[in-house]
Order: structure tokens, then C-alpha cells, then sequence
């Protein structure tokens, strides 16, 4: 009797109540996924089966575009990919085109870049917390996050009249000069702003809803990381200290003391951790520098048509998301042969089926944010 | 300028012919390698020159050349920190094997790759387009492939007007 009936109540449950996986939808216009970003997840009951990411909905062929310009005409295409770190995508063409025609920018500018690359860093690191803060249900940070951020557009805004694609930087140096108070603006900026991080901190780091919707969640470790190519706050907070501003310094970073944070678990806490101190570093590496910036040119005598000599190269710099790499190709004209771009975001969003897994459905939003993507970069 | 350094011996001792041409533009180390050996050249940079970040994977396309395609690993070696640049040429045709068993990171590189240049992985599980859609007709990263051209089809079936342009 107990037989029969156990079978029956299994019946039901596969027929009409269906215990099977079920395949959701999350996006492309989820505001949790920043962007168009749209995931499959195979659901079995709470928790993550598989999933799958289908991007492509921003794609505007970035890379077929820049082999129909000039090396000039394309630097501003390259702040339309990661969009809120403008300034860092331009950095790593110009010298990308730099090294490729063996010229390089004057002291002054590579330095005025490295302070105006961290505050960007700063500054997207912020957009991160903020949006990554209200995905997991605390409202409040995304309000300090914006108005400090405001403070560093406005800085942007008074050198190069822009505030978010800046297109700051010129292959060879810079355009304009730094305004007057640039340097007092910049050092009010950082010495207010170490205030802040605290009342960030205040809000989130030991607050124990935080702490249970960030610990152990997404965890992804060393090997992993290195075997799925991840690169930047991801790769550093499963324990692997690498940075591109230590290993290869470009810009004016060799002169600059600062600390490469790094996390024991890989997890989502951690992934918060390690930003949290990179912006403090991005701070001190910022009032170092505007202490002493050199005088002199800011633009190398590159002259007005650029017409790299028959090669290639490939440059990397440490943006705020991770390795982002220009592989440019010349043919000896004005418009370079080929140009790709080594996305961060994209080849950290990579990862997110190996962190997903297991999880709960809730924290599938928390690893879409902790990974900081950019659709922008990841459809190109 | 041509290379010859220690590593690119070592190279050379193990693979002899597969070894094409070992090259130095702007400080940077390329070795050239036949297609045939490209997973067995990769995984042995991975295990024994400890090369065991594959930073980026790419292609260039040359239509003159007799084999139109440069299959492009960017590698880097934390313990080492040094980069080192493989490149296989690829005919119009020709297949070649996937690194997703040496570095799992190429699962979608080698998809892009496929999705803008048409070069098929052996072995690759899901070679499916990443950034286009599935049905889209071409392959745009070539360079008979015009800046204006579009999968109209595509375009009227999908989007319901005659040209995105």
C-alpha cells in the first residue's frame, strides 16, 4: 500500500508539479546584468545547474572599423568600449601606437596621464561598488559612490571639456596642458576622498548582510583563474599577485610606491576587498604624483602623419577591469592593417559559469556584479 | 629581425622543422610555428617553458598570401614574466586544433575567431558565432569582407527594414 502510494506522489511530482530542470532567462534588459548582457541558467530547484552568457547585442565592430581610419581617427573609437573607464582604454592605445612607431611620450605627459589613468580607475572602481551594492540590496552606496565620482568627472571635464569619453590622451602625449589648480583639485579630490572609502566601509564591511551575501559566494581560485584567463581585481583576489603597473610599468608608474592588494578565497567579499584598497592606492599613487610633475612638453615630435614602419606589436596595461591589450598590426600606411583589443570583460565574464555553478539563483546577480563587466568591452 | 636565444633553441632542438622562423619586432619574441604541431607547441609552453597564461588569441588575415591566415596566441609566464607571441599560418580551408585542453580560456576566443574570420578548431565543443547572430552570412574581420557589408537577408528577416546602413 505505502508502495503504490509512494510511487504516485513521484508521479505527480514529475508530471504535473515537473521536478525537472528548468532553463531561465535573465536579460538582455535585466538591470541587474549592466548592460545587455543576457544568461541562460539550467536550474535544478535553488541552485545553478549551468549557465550560459550570450553577449553580442553591443557589438559595433569596433575592430573592422579601425582598419578604415587613420591611427588618429581611431583613438577616441576606443573610449566607446569600456565607457566608464575611458581614460584608461586611451591610454593603452596611444602607447600601443607609440611603441609601435618607437616613440614615447615626454615626462610631463606620462605623468599628468598616470594621475588622470588612476583617478579613472578610481573612478570606475565606484561605478562598480555602487551598481554591485544595489544588485545585492543596499541602496545607499550607489548615492556616496556617484558623487564622489561626479567630483573626478568634473576634474575631466575642466582639462578636456569631456566627462566620460574623454578621449584625454593624444598618440605622443597630450593635447592640452593641465588647467590652473589642477594639481590643488586633485590633491583636495584624495585628500577627501580617503574619508570616504571609510564611510563605504562603514556601510558595507562588516555588515552582516553583506557579509552573507558576499562570502563563499562565487568562488573561484587560483588555477582556475589563470587556466580561464582572468585578469585584474578577479585574478588578484584568488591570490595571484600579478599587476601590469609591477610586472611591465608603463606610463609613469615605475616611480610611484604602491601595494598590489590581493585576496586569500576568491570569492565576492574578497573581490570587494582587493577594489577597495586598490582605490585607496590609486589615491597615494595620485598625491605622489601630483607632488613633482615635471616640466617640459607634453607632446613628442611624432609629426602629423603616422606612418608606422611594417610590424606589429602588442601592448597591455592594467585597467581598472583587468588586462586590456592592443595587438596592432601595421602595413607601413596611415591606417593600421589590424587592430585587436584584449578585453577584460569579456574574457572575465568567461569565468562566470565556473563561479555560478552550485550556486543559488539569488547570488547569480552578486557574481554578474563582482566580476565588473563592461558590455561596451565585451561586444566591442 | 631574426631570433636566436635560448629559448628559441630549446624550440628548435625539440621540434626541428616545426619551427619555422623565430623572429624579434620591437623587442617583442615571435616564434612562427607549422599548424600541424600548434597544440603540441602550446602545451609544451605551458609545461615546460611555464608560459601558463594565454593573455589573448587572434587572427590576421593576409588574402595575397598563399596561406591567408595568421593564427595569433599572445602567451605570458608569471613565473618568468615574459611574453612570447605563437603564430601558425592557416590556409582558406584549414582546420586546426583547439587549446581549450591546455587553456580553457579559449573556448570563446577561438569562437570570435570563428565568428569573424571562419577558422574551424578541431575538437572545439561549442563552435557556434559569439558576437553575430547564429545565422549570419560572412565573416566580417576578413578583408574581402567591406566596411559597408551586411548579411541583408539577415538584416530584412530580423529587423524588418532593408538595409541597417
Amino acid at each position: 500500500m505505502d508502495q503504490t502510494r509512494n510511487n504516485s506522489t513521484a508521479e505527480i511530482e514529475t508530471t504535473v508539479l515537473g521536478a525537472d530542470e528548468i532553463i531561465l532567462n535573465m536579460g538582455p534588459q535585466h538591470p541587474s546584468t549592466h548592460g545587455v548582457l543576457r544568461v541562460k541558467l539550467k536550474l535544478d530547484g535553488e541552485r545553478v545547474a549551468a549557465s550560459e552568457c550570450i553577449i553580442g547585442y553591443l557589438h559595433r565592430g569596433v575592430e573592422k572599423i579601425a582598419e578604415h581610419r587613420s591611427y588618429q581617427q581611431f583613438a577616441p573609437y576606443v573610449d566607446r568600449m569600456d565607457y566608464v573607464a575611458a581614460v584608461s582604454n586611451g591610454l593603452g592605445y596611444c602607447e600601443a601606437v607609440e611603441k609601435l612607431l618607437g616613440a614615447e611620450a615626454p615626462p610631463r605627459a606620462r605623468v599628468v596621464r598616470t594621475i588622470l589613468t588612476e583617478l579613472q580607475r578610481i573612478a570606475s572602481h565606484l561605478v562598480w561598488l555602487g551598481t554591485h551594492a544595489l544588485d545585492i540590496g543596499a541602496l545607499t552606496p550607489l548615492f556616496y559612490c556617484f558623487r564622489e565620482r561626479e567630483e573626478i568627472l568634473k576634474i575631466f571635464e575642466k582639462y578636456c571639456g569631456a566627462r566620460l569619453t574623454t578621449h584625454a590622451f593624444r598618440i605622443g602625449g597630450l593635447q592640452y596642458e593641465t588647467y590652473d589648480g589642477f594639481e590643488e583639485e586633485v590633491k583636495r579630490f584624495c585628500e577627501d576622498f580617503s574619508k570616504r572609502i571609510e564611510e563605504y566601509e562603514t556601510l558595507l564591511t562588516e555588515n552582516r548582510i553583506w557579509l552573507g551575501r558576499t562570502k563563499g559566494v562565487g568562488i573561484l581560485n587560483a588555477a582556475d583563474a589563470i587556466a580561464l584567463g582572468v585578469s585584474g581585481p578577479v585574478l588578484r583576489a584568488s591570490g595571484v599577485k600579478w599587476d601590469i603597473r609591477k610586472a611591465a610599468p608603463y606610463a609613469a608608474y615605475d616611480q610611484y610606491k604602491f601595494e598590489i592588494p590581493v585576496g586569500k578565497n576568491g570569492d565576492t567579499y574578497d573581490r570587494y576587498i582587493v577594489r577597495m584598497e586598490e582605490m585607496r592606492q590609486s589615491r597615494l599613487i595620485c598625491l605622489q604624483a601630483i607632488e613633482n610633475i615635471p616640466t617640459g612638453a607634453i607632446m613628442a615630435r611624432i609629426g602629423k602623419v603616422l606612418k608606422p614602419p611594417p610590424g606589429e606589436v602588442y601592448h597591455a596595461i592594467e585597467a581598472p577591469k583587468g588586462e586590456l591589450g592592443y595587438y596592432i598590426v601595421s602595413d607601413g600606411t596611415t591606417q593600421p592593417y589590424r587592430v585587436r583589443v584584449r578585453p577584460p570583460s569579456f574574457i572575465n565574464l568567461q569565468a562566470f559559469d565556473k563561479m555560478a555553478r552550485g550556486s543559488l539563483v539569488a547570488d547569480v546577480v552578486a557574481i554578474i556584479g563582482t566580476i565588473d563587466i563592461v558590455l561596451g568591452e565585451v561586444d566591442r | 629581425m631574426p631570433l636566436d636565444n635560448e629559448l628559441v633553441q630549446r624550440f628548435k632542438a625539440r621540434f626541428g622543422a616545426s619551427i619555422i622562423e623565430a623572429t624579434l619586432d620591437r623587442k617583442q619574441a615571435i616564434v612562427l610555428v607549422a599548424a600541424a604541431q600548434w597544440l603540441e607547441i602550446s602545451k609544451y609552453c605551458r609545461d615546460e617553458e611555464k608560459f601558463d597564461y594565454l593573455a589573448d588569441l587572434t587572427a590576421v588575415d593576409w588574402p595575397k598570401r598563399e596561406k591567408r591566415f595568421d593564427l595569433v596566441a599572445n602567451l605570458y609566464s608569471f613565473p618568468k614574466n615574459e611574453r612570447l607571441r605563437l603564430k601558425a599560418h592557416l590556409g582558406e580551408n584549414e582546420t586546426v586544433s583547439t587549446l581549450i585542453p591546455i587553456w580553457p580560456v579559449a573556448n570563446w576566443l577561438e569562437r570570435e575567431i570563428y565568428d569573424m574570420f571562419g577558422i574551424r578548431f578541431d575538437g572545439h565543443p561549442d563552435l557556434r558565432r559569439i558576437l553575430l547572430p547564429e545565422e549570419w552570412v560572412g565573416y566580417p574581420l576578413r578583408k574581402d569582407y567591406d566596411i559597408l557589408t551586411q548579411d541583408k537577408a539577415w538584416v530584412k528577416e530580423n529587423l524588418g527594414i532593408e538595409s541597417g546602413q
